[in-house]
């Protein structure tokens, strides 16, 4: 059987895939997995996980476009320079008239 | 060459990366089997020579120190054998084909280690050599290959310190023990300058092509001479080479590696094949009942 390894390498961080072992069952392969990815504790914890359990997900299509959803769909730059104009311009009228 | 082959070349060649899954040419995917395949059987036989000293090392810690590279390149063969039998040839038929002569392993493990100063130079020199091919393998443009190259060289480095620290005690040692270290040096010169492989150009090169390998041979073995050389001269000792010097344009010149004694060896010629072959399939055959009453007993 192939088992899964993930690999936390400090406490606190992500569990990242670090590779895959060949053992008859899963308590072979905890002793795999921890000789091969913790003999020099250079790991926090790892997750062992059968490999048929892994469900690998492809393709993300996006037909319709959703920019709305995504910080690239935003561009201020225009809109900021507009709003900052008219702001300015409201003031310097408003500067005039308590002129007169 | 069809449309699907001709985008897949150029997806490499760009520095794309392939996954395990992915759509590949019957090629490329023999091309990798054949070469990553020859890398898990080094690393495997590649600890007959060190294995033979473990309990000949002069002290407890060179005993256990030795024993922990010798367990980390056996783990390095069962990281290949995975990558290899995730593409198709399961790990059994790897060791059988082994063992029977028909796939090859490299050369500098077909010769024997007649010293504890031949130990030294192993792991100090040809480890240096080793971890120059597979820190370039870091971009090979197979993604799981490539991954498990970080774990593998990080492990590389502590056998080169060791064997570092095994030549300067013994170049600090006696005139006895420095002599053992020089004559190991002669004997390992040859083998080290064929160990990367002739100059074949990268364009010429067919793993180059795949960017299974991205290094030329002459550029590999010109950056060892360049990071050894000068460690070795320093040390006082010599390299059994009149013609080896560094030109001004910072090339290594040297004589003329012997690629007849590599073709030979690697064919399964060397002075070491057959008792090491031997060695392994001796094991294989022993073992196998532990293998079956693991997997019975699992099933
Ligand atoms: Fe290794
Ligand atoms: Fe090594």
């Amino acid at each position: 059987m192939i088992f899964e390894v993930f690999r936390q390498e400090r406490r606190g961080q992500a569990f990242a895939h670090a590779g895959s072992i060949d053992a008859p069952d899963l308590e072979f392969a905890e002793a795999w997995a921890r000789e091969q990815y913790g003999r020099r504790q250079e790991s926090e914890a790892l997750w062992v996980v059968p490999r048929e359990a892994v469900r690998e997900v492809h393709d993300f299509p996006d037909e319709l476009s959703k920019t709305y959803h995504r910080v690239d769909g935003y561009s201020l730059k225009a809109k900021l320079k507009e709003a900052r104009e008219r702001a300015q311009t409201a003031e310097s009228a408003g500067a005039l008239s308590a002129d007169g | 060459m069809d449309a699907r082959t001709q985008e897949f070349v150029e997806y490499v060649q760009g520095g794309g990366q392939v996954e395990t899954g992915d759509w590949m040419p019957d090629e490329y995917r023999a091309k990798l089997i054949k070469f990553i395949e020859m890398h898990g059987n080094s690393e495997l036989m590649g600890v007959l020579p060190e294995r033979e000293w473990i309990l000949r090392a002069p002290t407890l810690q060179r005993k256990l120190a030795l024993t922990a590279k010798v367990q980390d390149e056996v783990g390095h063969s069962q990281l290949i054998y995975r990558v290899v039998e995730d593409l198709g040839k399961p790990r059994s038929q790897c060791l059988q084909d082994l063992v029977d002569g028909r796939s090859k392993f490299h050369n500098v493990f077909h010769y024997p280690t007649k010293t504890w100063g031949d130990v030294g130079v192993i792991a100090w020199l040809v480890d240096a050599a080793a971890i120059i091919s597979q820190k370039a393998l870091l971009k090979c443009s197979y993604a799981p290959y490539a991954r498990i190259m970080k774990k593998i060289c990080w492990e590389e480095s502590f056998h080169i310190l060791h064997g570092r620290d095994v030549i300067l005690t013994l170049m600090n040692g006696k005139d006895e023990q420095r002599a053992l270290v020089q004559e190991a040096v002669d004997r390992w010169w040859g083998p080290l300058m064929t160990f990367h492989g002739t100059a074949i150009p990268a364009d010429e090169d067919p793993m180059v092509f795949w960017r299974i390998k991205s290094q030329g041979n002459e550029e590999a073995r010109q950056q060892f001479l360049d990071g050894y050389v000068p460690q070795i001269w320093e040390l006082g000792l010599t390299v059994p080479d009149q013609e080896l010097r560094k030109n001004d344009d910072g090339v290594w010149e040297y004589s003329e590696p012997d690629w007849d004694e590599l073709k030979r060896v690697v064919t399964g010629h060397g002075p070491m094949t057959a008792e090491r072959l031997e060695f392994r399939r001796r094991f294989l055959e022993q073992e196998a009942w532990v293998r079956e009453v693991v997997l019975t007993e699992a099933a």
